[in-house]
């Protein structure tokens, strides 16, 4: 096999396994919930996109013609993580799950989860 | 260089595949579970997709297409029952 065509897969390869274990080790690391559900979305763009690539350029390669089915899983995956989280950030907010003290803006979680505008119970207050 | 590559590569998944599984068993809230679940699916798709560059065929595509829809699906039902108590209304 060509050497640069090797070097290429192999850099896109190890940039996407370095983001899957990155994802992970967040999730498994992060101190609450809300901080937990970003760290997987880098594994599911960056990392998975990094090994779908050097999947298509090897398969491109070997059978010579150009191979789009990784782009289609590419793609799902790009439509579908943004809707992921949104739905897990709801049931979290629904079951009332504990944030860091720290996190700023701790007042809009209530409005978030009667599913009012964040102006409501200003003017009840 | 390639198979060293894809021999690295999975390994790295399979360590990240057992963190999840670590939250998927500790998860103090079921949120948290299907969080981790969500990250499985996605980290198994890789490793089937390793194992076929591996193979060097291109027949585990249909498999990885199908998890990648079945997880989101099932994702999306599992989130839907914990805030409605129902899938289908």
């Amino acid at each position: 096999m060509n050497f640069w065509v090797e070097l290429l897969i192999t850099i896109l390869l190890i940039i996407g396994g370095v983001f899957v274990l990155v994802g992970s080790i967040g999730l498994s690391r992060l101190p609450d919930f809300y901080t937990r559900l970003h760290a997987p979305t880098k594994a599911t763009t960056v990392g998975m996109g990094g090994i779908l690539i050097a999947s298509m350029v090897l398969m491109t390669y070997q059978q010579g013609y150009f191979s789009v089915h990784e782009l289609l899983i590419t793609m799902f995956l790009l439509i579908t993580a943004p809707i992921t989280a949104h739905m897990l950030a709801k049931t979290a907010l629904h079951h009332q799950n504990k944030a860091l003290k720290r996190t700023r803006s701790q007042q809009l979680m209530e409005p978030a989860r009667e599913q009012q505008p964040p102006h409501h119970t200003a003017e009840h207050d | 260089m390639l198979n060293t590559a894809i021999l690295i590569v999975s390994g790295m998944v399979c360590v990240a595949l057992i963190l999840n599984l670590w939250r998927l068993l500790r998860g103090p809230d079921l949120s948290d579970r299907i969080l981790a679940l969500d990250t499985m699916y996605i980290n198994s798709i890789a490793l089937i997709l390793l194992y076929g560059m591996h193979m060097g065929t291109g027949l585990y595509f249909e498999a990885a297409l199908l998890i990648a829809m079945l997880g989101f699906v099932s994702t999306v039902a599992l989130c839907k029952y914990l805030l409605r108590g129902d899938i289908i209304e």
